[in-house]
C-alpha cells in the first residue's frame, strides 16, 4: 500500500481526532436517551422507577416468599444495589445488540468513528446508573446503613463494571452484523447470568455450597461482593445465619475468595473480555459498512 | 476499456500543487456468499459448504484525479458503481487492498455523501439541525451559533419546534441541505442530491454549490441529471460496469451516457417485437455513417446510411424494403418504402442475401431515435416478411433544439410587401 492517507482503509473504530469522538459519543447518547422516553408522559422517570419496580418484585418474591435474605440485615440494600447495576450491564448489552444494524444508513453514508455507537451506549446507561445509584443511597440511609467512607469503593468498582459493560456491548454489535443469533443467544446468556450470579442472593450463600472460592471467580460475584461490603461494611451474623453463610454477611471480596491474589482472576476475565470486544470490533470496523 | 484521455493524471496535473483527489487503481470487490449464512448454527453445522462465494466487482481499476476548486460529475447507470465508488471516497468502504492502490485526498473531507443522514422524524428541527451539524464534523459550539443561519437559508423559521415527521418532503431536503453546506470542508462529495426538491431549490443548491467552488471547495458528484452535468461540471467521469469508460469534457460525458443508456435500452426490445412470416429474414440491421462506421449515433445535417441484413428463405419477387424512424414518444418522425420511391426491387431466389442501404441527410431534430427496419412482400396489403420494430437506436446531437420533428433547411426571402 502505498496511500498516504486512511481513507483506502475504510472507517476506523476511533480516529477524526479526539474533540468528533467525545462530541459525537455525547450527542448520540443525548439523542438516545431523548427518544427512549419521547411519547411517555412520565418520561425519564421511568428510567429510575423500572430497577426500582423490579426490586420490588425480586424483594417480595425472593425475600418473602423463598426468604432469600432471612437472617441477613440490610438484604434488601444489597438487592437493590446489585439489582441496579445489573440493570447497567443489561441496559448497555442488549441495547449494543442491535446497535451497529440499527443505524445503518448513518453508518453507510457518514465517516465517522465506529466506537462511538456502543460507546455512547455505554455513556447514556452511565448517566442511569448515577441516578440509581442516589436512590441506592437513599434507600441504604432509610435502611439504617450508616454512611461511611468505603462507599467511595463504588467508584472504582463501577468503572470495572462499564469496562465489563462496554467490553460485551463491542463484542456483541460487531458480532451481530454477521451473526443474528448473538440476539437470542443473548437472551438466554444473560438470564443465566443473572441467575447465577450473586445478584438476588449473596456471594456468602455459596458458602454452604463450599463453592464460594469458585464462585468468587466469576468477575459478577467478586464486584458484587465488594460492593456490599463498600456499601454496607462487616455485619457479623448470628445463629442459623452464621452457620450456612459463614462469619459476615458482607465479606470484602478478597475473603470472600480466599486470597487477593485470587481476585487477579475476575479482573483478568474482566481485562480479557474488553480486550476480546476490542479487537473484534476494530477488526469489524471498517467491513461493517458492506455486511449490514 | 476505453479511457478518452490518454493519461489522465497528466492532462489534470494542475500547476498549483497536489491534486484535491488523486485516485489510482482503485477496486472494490463485495463478496457474495452463494448461500448467504446468517446463523451460528449453519456455519457450526456446514463449516466448508459455504465458503463459496462470487466476487462483484462493483469497482475496477478506477484512476483520476480532480484538481482543488473542480466541480467533478460522476455519471453512469444503475449498478454502474458510482456510489461504491464515492464511498470508497469517503473512506466508508474499504478498497481493495493492492500494492498499486492509491487513494488520496488533500485538505478536510466532508464526512457525509447524502443529505439528512442522521436525521431522526421524532425530534425537531432544533435538535436535528444540531445532530447532524456534530454528524458532518461541526463542534457543538459551532453547530449552535451557525443554526440560525441554517434556518435562515431553508426559510423554515416558522417551524423550527416541529417535529421533522410532520414535515414535508421539500421541507426536509431543505433543512437537510442548509446543514450540510455549513460543513467545513475542503472537498465535498455528494450522491444524488437533487432527485428530490423543486426545480427552484435545486437551482438555489447549484448557486450554492458554485458559491463553495468559487471559495476553492472541491465538489464531487454523483447523478442522473446529464443537463446537470452539462450546466455545472468542469470535468465528469462515465463508469459503466464499475470501470471507467470515459473522462473530460462533460458535454462529451453526458453524450457518451445517453449513447449508452438508449443504445442498451433498444436492443433489449428487439427479438419481442418482431412480425412477418419470415419469407426472408433481417439479420441484422444498423445506421452508418459517411465512412461506413457503424452508428448509434449522429450530428444533425450529417449522410447517414439506414442499413440491413437479408437473408431469402424463398424465391420472392419484388419485395420491399421500408423503413420508420420514431421518436422518443412513439410517434413515427420519418417513414419510407421503397416501392414508392424506387419501384420493383427485382427477383431474389431462395438463399440470396443481401445489404440494403437508406441514404439520407439526417435532418431529424435533437432527440432520442428508434430505427425500424421493414422487409414487406409486394402489393398494398400488410403482407410483411419481416419487420423488426425499434431494432436500434439513433441519437440526435444538435446545437439548436427548433420544438420541430425534423429540422429541413430552407430558404429566407425578405421583400417588400405590395
Amino acid at each position: 500500500m502505498s496511500t498516504g492517507t486512511a481513507y483506502a482503509h475504510g472507517p476506523s473504530a476511533f480516529g477524526g481526532g479526539l474533540r468528533r469522538f467525545v462530541e459525537l459519543t455525547v450527542i448520540l447518547a443525548r439523542t438516545d436517551f431523548k427518544l427512549r422516553f419521547f411519547g411517555s408522559v412520565l418520561g425519564y422517570l421511568w428510567s429510575l422507577m423500572r430497577p426500582l419496580m423490579f426490586f420490588g418484585v425480586l424483594y417480595v418474591v425472593f425475600s418473602n416468599v423463598f426468604k432469600l435474605g432471612k437472617g441477613i440485615p440490610h438484604y434488601p440494600v444489597y438487592l437493590l444495589a446489585s439489582i441496579v447495576m445489573w440493570s447497567y450491564f443489561i441496559e448497555v448489552t442488549t441495547n449494543c445488540v442491535p446497535s451497529l444494524v440499527g443505524r445503518e444508513s448513518m453508518l453507510r453514508k457518514v465517516r465517522f468513528p465506529r466506537m462511538v455507537i456502543p460507546l455512547s451506549i455505554s455513556l447514556a446507561a452511565v448517566f442511569n446508573l448515577g441516578m440509581n445509584f442516589l436512590a441506592v443511597f437513599a434507600f441504604a440511609l432509610a435502611n439504617g446503613v450508616d454512611p461511611q467512607l468505603s462507599w467511595l469503593e463504588l467508584i472504582p468498582l463501577i468503572a470495572v463494571w462499564i469496562v465489563l459493560a462496554s467490553g460485551v456491548g463491542m463484542l456483541l454489535s460487531a458480532l451481530y452484523v454477521r451473526y443474528r443469533d448473538v440476539q437470542p443467544i443473548w437472551d438466554v446468556l444473560s438470564q443465566i447470568l443473572f441467575y447465577g450470579s450473586p445478584i438476588i442472593y449473596i456471594v456468602a450463600y455459596f458458602n454452604r455450597l463450599h463453592l464460594q472460592h469458585v464462585a468468587m471467580l466469576s468477575p459478577i460475584a467478586a464486584l458484587n461482593a465488594q460492593m456490599g461490603h463498600a456499601l454496607i461494611g462487616n455485619v457479623p451474623l448470628s445463629g442459623a445465619a452464621a452457620a450456612s453463610y459463614g462469619p459476615y454477611a458482607f465479606p470484602n471480596a478478597a475473603y470472600a475468595a480466599g486470597s487477593s491474589l485470587q481476585l487477579l482472576v475476575p479482573l483478568a476475565i474482566v481485562a480479557a473480555v474488553f480486550a476480546l470486544g476490542y479487537w473484534v470490533f476494530t477488526r469489524e470496523a471498517p467491513v461493517v459498512a458492506e455486511y449490514l | 476499456m476505453v479511457v478518452s484521455e490518454a493519461n489522465p493524471r497528466a492532462a489534470s496535473a494542475g500547476p498549483d500543487g497536489p491534486p484535491a483527489i488523486h485516485v489510482h487503481n482503485v477496486s472494490k470487490t463485495f463478496r457474495l456468499p452463494h448461500l448467504r449464512y446468517h446463523t451460528l448454527k449453519e456455519r457450526v453445522i456446514h463449516p466448508r459448504r459455504f465458503r463459496g462465494y462470487d466476487e462483484l466487482r462493483a469497482v475496477q481499476n478506477v484512476s483520476f484525479d480532480v484538481q482543488p476548486g473542480e466541480f467533478f460529475g460522476i455519471v453512469g447507470r444503475n449498478g454502474s458503481g458510482k456510489s461504491t465508488l464515492l464511498k470508497c471516497l469517503a473512506g466508508i468502504y474499504r478498497v481493495d487492498q493492492d500494492d498499486s492502490t492509491e487513494l488520496d485526498i488533500e485538505g478536510r473531507l466532508s464526512p457525509f455523501i447524502e443529505l439528512g443522514v442522521g436525521f431522526n422524524p421524532d425530534l425537531t428541527a432544533r435538535d436535528n439541525v444540531i445532530i447532524n451539524a456534530i454528524m458532518l464534523g461541526l463542534s457543538q459550539k459551532e453547530a449552535r451559533a451557525r443554526f440560525d443561519d441554517v434556518i435562515a437559508f431553508a426559510g423554515l423559521e416558522e417551524f423550527i419546534d416541529l417535529k421533522l415527521k410532520n414535515y414535508s418532503s421539500g421541507m426536509y431536503v431543505r433543512l437537510a441541505f442548509s446543514v450540510a453546506i455549513q460543513v467545513d470542508a475542503d472537498v465535498v462529495l455528494i450522491d444524488e442530491v437533487l432527485a428530490v426538491g423543486d426545480s427552484a431549490f435545486q437551482q438555489k443548491c447549484y448557486d450554492e454549490f458554485l458559491r463553495l467552488k468559487a471559495e476553492g471547495k472541491t465538489i464531487v458528484f454523483v447523478t442522473h441529471d446529464m443537463n446537470a452535468v452539462e450546466r455545472f461540471c468542469d470535468r465528469a467521469m462515465l463508469l459503466e460496469r464499475g470501470e471507467m469508460v470515459a473522462l473530460g469534457d462533460p458535454d462529451r460525458v453526458a453524450r457518451q451516457y445517453r449513447e449508452l443508456n438508449f443504445g442498451r435500452s433498444v436492443k433489449g426490445l428487439s427479438e419481442e417485437n418482431r412480425a412477418g412470416d419470415r419469407g426472408a429474414e433481417i439479420l441484422d440491421a444498423w445506421v452508418e455513417d459517411r465512412a461506413g462506421d457503424r452508428i448509434t449515433a449522429s450530428g444533425q445535417g450529417e449522410r447517414i446510411s439506414l442499413c440491413f441484413e437479408v437473408a431469402f428463405n424463398e424465391d420472392i419477387e419484388n419485395p420491399v424494403f421500408g423503413y420508420r424512424i420514431r421518436n422518443e414518444w412513439r410517434q413515427i418522425a420519418l417513414a419510407g418504402r421503397s416501392d414508392w420511391s424506387h419501384g420493383s426491387s427485382g427477383k431474389f431466389l431462395t438463399g440470396t442475401r443481401v445489404v440494403v442501404k437508406l441514404r439520407m441527410d439526417n435532418l431529424l431534430a435533437r432527440g432520442n431515435y428508434t430505427y425500424t427496419p421493414m422487409l414487406l412482400r409486394a402489393g398494398l396489403g400488410d403482407n410483411a416478411l419481416d419487420i423488426r420494430e425499434d431494432y436500434t437506436g439513433l441519437i440526435v446531437h444538435s446545437s439548436m433544439v427548433t420544438g420541430g420533428q425534423v429540422d429541413l433547411p430552407y430558404d429566407l426571402e425578405i421583400t417588400p410587401a405590395p
